[in-house]
């Protein structure tokens, strides 16, 4: 076992060597060129490779798969829009669409608003940084990691027994003798899985919108309690329009990791007793399935959707930046 | 250098702080202030860190503890082995003949090449973007920025097909099957490839914030665009690719989808992610095992997070919008 981790090893070290070195040798090499070549040939050694990546792993690829969305399960016969029909008309897609707009509304609202709730509230406390990484740690964690450690807090066993899932036994000490198998419970599968994502995203929230918290000018609040501003009435017509933006940001950023939402779902339920969305029915659709055709069409469905709001925030993010 | 050039994050209003925004803010949290707030605070981390608890807690437990009693069980009655780290990594435990080793051994031979070769080909791009003045490179940037929007289920199926059967124009190939199957190097280049349009944006941002005289001063003493690069980009930029290696060292060890696709599932080159996945789906009931493998996959994404929190969240706000 030893020897194949070494191997292993062998081979990631022998590879980033390799592209060093080779890295190297060219700069090298072409360093020595001068005159009119020296900036087109550094041009290309320095842009090149990264455009071929892009052009080979993303644009050529993007536009095969618009194509293929319009082709059959071995994109041999051409089928118009049949696969898009199929992804909004048919009842088994239509669940999976409608789980994911449940997920894309409920878990960036959630999420959003807890974090603008410890945003408010954490900075105040002593020991502030200690509560904040606690709360930001699952950031780090993988979606298969929180996945796990979700399902062992949803584990299911007969009430006569004794429990070792968290949540079970937490109602039976409040005294409800019959708790659900939660993970087989349609609708409520569906929210405790978002907790999951919750749980990861509300540490990015609260980060964010407390630094934009603490962003709010001076001037701005002094005015504002000089007025007779106070409490609510100050987070409602100050706080809140001075962090707009930030609230939009959060919130969209959100719902792009939700509409991409994989993991969870492969993880938990393979996306069984209805809980399917968008992202892993796309897998499913073209590796478990192998219908390209109906695969890509999800695929492009995903891109359609989340690309307004990809757009809204990097435009927005660049705006920041440049009024710096 | 200030502070400010150091913010590589385009993170809303990110972590650094402006010196004149305390007051006023303190004057929004006065108005929040009482003891129920900090109850709630104090609350809430309680109740997000129990689960994570709950998991070490449990992988630390003797397997027949595990079937029998919860975990919390565990503080009154504490019985600590290390069994479970053993099993899971070398004997598997679920009638499988390997355990975890050959796949903690695969995220860490994925996740530094896909670190590194990014990090070198996105730098290299930023500089010429930046710094080696050409027709239509204010175009070229402007493409590979608004290539972000391109989710990367977008690529999956063509680039799998690429992979294993080449590229082919009617009966023309124009690039043929490279026979890489079973190898790590299709995740390495898919990482690299779903990478750069984050990657070349941030290292651009950052390294076209560089001191202009540094550089044409050099340039003028004769240097080569490629030891301007060497000797005076990268050292400068070194906290903006220490906040992307970060961000791309976590994304691959966390990823799932990518090592899916591209690596399947076999112990020569899948790695944590993807086996504990399956393993969550087949064995849901060994939880001293599985416990124990899922808290063996998240220590290292941990240990970064609390030695390198700093560089850590910025990267992580930088990132957000990936994938």
């Amino acid at each position: 076992m030893w020897a194949d981790a070494l191997t292993k090893f062998g081979n990631a070290a022998g590879a980033v060597v390799v592209f060093v070195a080779v890295l190297l040798l060219i700069f090298f090499a072409a360093g020595r060129a001068s005159g009119r070549v020296s900036k087109p040939l550094a041009v290309t050694i320095f842009l090149g490779p990264a455009l071929l990546l892009l052009a080979v792993g993303l644009v050529v690829p993007a536009i095969r798969t618009i194509t293929l969305s319009f082709y059959n399960d071995d994109s041999t016969k051409f089928l118009g829009g049949n696969n898009y029909t199929w992804a909004f008309t048919s009842s088994g897609e239509q669940q999976i669409l409608l789980n994911t707009l449940l997920w894309i509304i409920v878990a960036p609202v959630v999420t959003t608003v807890l974090g603008l709730v410890l945003a408010l509230l954490v900075d105040r406390l002593r020991h502030q940084g200690l509560y904040k990484a606690f709360i930001f740690m699952p950031m780090a964690i993988s979606f298969v990691g929180a996945s796990i450690i979700w399902k062992f807090v949803y584990n299911y066993r007969d009430p006569s027994q004794p429990q070792i899932g968290l949540l079970s036994q937490i109602c039976l000490w409040l005294g409800w003798h019959n708790p659900p198998n939660w993970i087989l419970s349609h609708p409520l599968n569906n929210f405790l899985l978002m907790v999951i994502m919750v749980w990861v995203q509300t540490g990015f929230a609260m980060v964010v919108l407390s630094a934009a918290i603490k962003a709010i000018p001076d001037e701005i609040t002094e005015a504002a309690v000089l007025d007779g501003a106070r409490g609510w009435r100050l987070f409602q017509y100050v706080t809140i329009p001075m962090i707009r933006n930030t609230l939009v940001v959060v919130l969209t950023t959100v719902m792009i990791t939700t509409l991409k939402l994989f993991d969870i779902i492969r993880t938990m339920t393979g996306g069984n007793f209805g809980t399917q969305v968008l992202a892993n029915e796309m897998y499913s659709q073209s590796f478990t399935e192998f219908n390209t055709g109906r695969g890509s069409a999800l695929a492009v469905i995903l891109f359609v959707a989340v690309l307004p709001l990809v757009g809204y925030n990097i435009v927005q993010l660049r705006r920041e930046r440049a009024t710096r | 250098m200030s502070e400010e050039t150091v913010e590589v994050a385009p993170g809303a209003e990110a972590p650094v702080v402006p010196a004149g925004g305390q007051a006023g803010a303190k004057a929004v949290r006065r108005a929040f202030s009482s003891p129920i707030a900090s109850f709630l605070v104090i609350a809430l981390t309680v109740v997000w860190t129990i689960p994570t608890l709950g998991l070490l807690a449990t992988s630390l437990r003797p397997e027949k503890d595990v079937a029998q009693t919860g975990w919390w069980t565990f503080f009154a009655h504490p019985g600590i082995t290390l069994a479970n780290y053993h099993d899971v990594l070398f004997n598997g435990g679920f009638g499988v003949s390997n355990g975890l080793m050959p796949y903690l051994v695969n995220s860490l031979a994925i996740t530094v090449p896909a670190t590194i070769f990014p990090l070198a080909l996105a730098s290299m791009a930023a500089y010429a973007l930046a710094w080696v003045r050409f027709k239509g490179s204010d175009i070229i940037f402007f493409v590979i920025f608004a290539l972000q929007v391109v989710p990367l289920q977008m690529a999956l199926v063509p680039l799998l097909q690429l992979y294993s059967g080449g590229a082919h124009i009617g009966s023309v190939t124009i690039f043929p099957s490279l026979g890489l199957g079973g190898t790590y190097a299709p995740v390495w280049i898919s990482h690299t490839m779903f990478a750069l349009p984050l990657a070349v944006f941030l290292l651009h941002n950052f390294i076209a914030q560089l001191p202009n005289d540094l550089i044409e001063a050099a340039r003028v003493d004769g240097a080569s665009h490629f030891r301007v690069f060497r000797s005076i980009v990268l050292p400068l930029a070194t906290p903006a690719l220490a906040s992307f290696a970060i961000f791309q060292f976590l994304w691959v060890w966390n990823d799932l989808l990518v090592a899916l696709t591209f690596a399947g599932g076999t112990p020569e080159v899948a790695p944590l992610t993807v086996r504990l996945a399956q393993l969550s789906g087949s064995f849901g009931d060994h939880w001293e095992i599985l416990t124990a493998g899922a808290f063996i996959s998240i220590i290292i994404p941990l240990a970064v997070f609390f030695s390198l929190q700093r560089y850590f969240v910025r990267g992580l706000l930088a990132g957000s919008v990936k994938g």
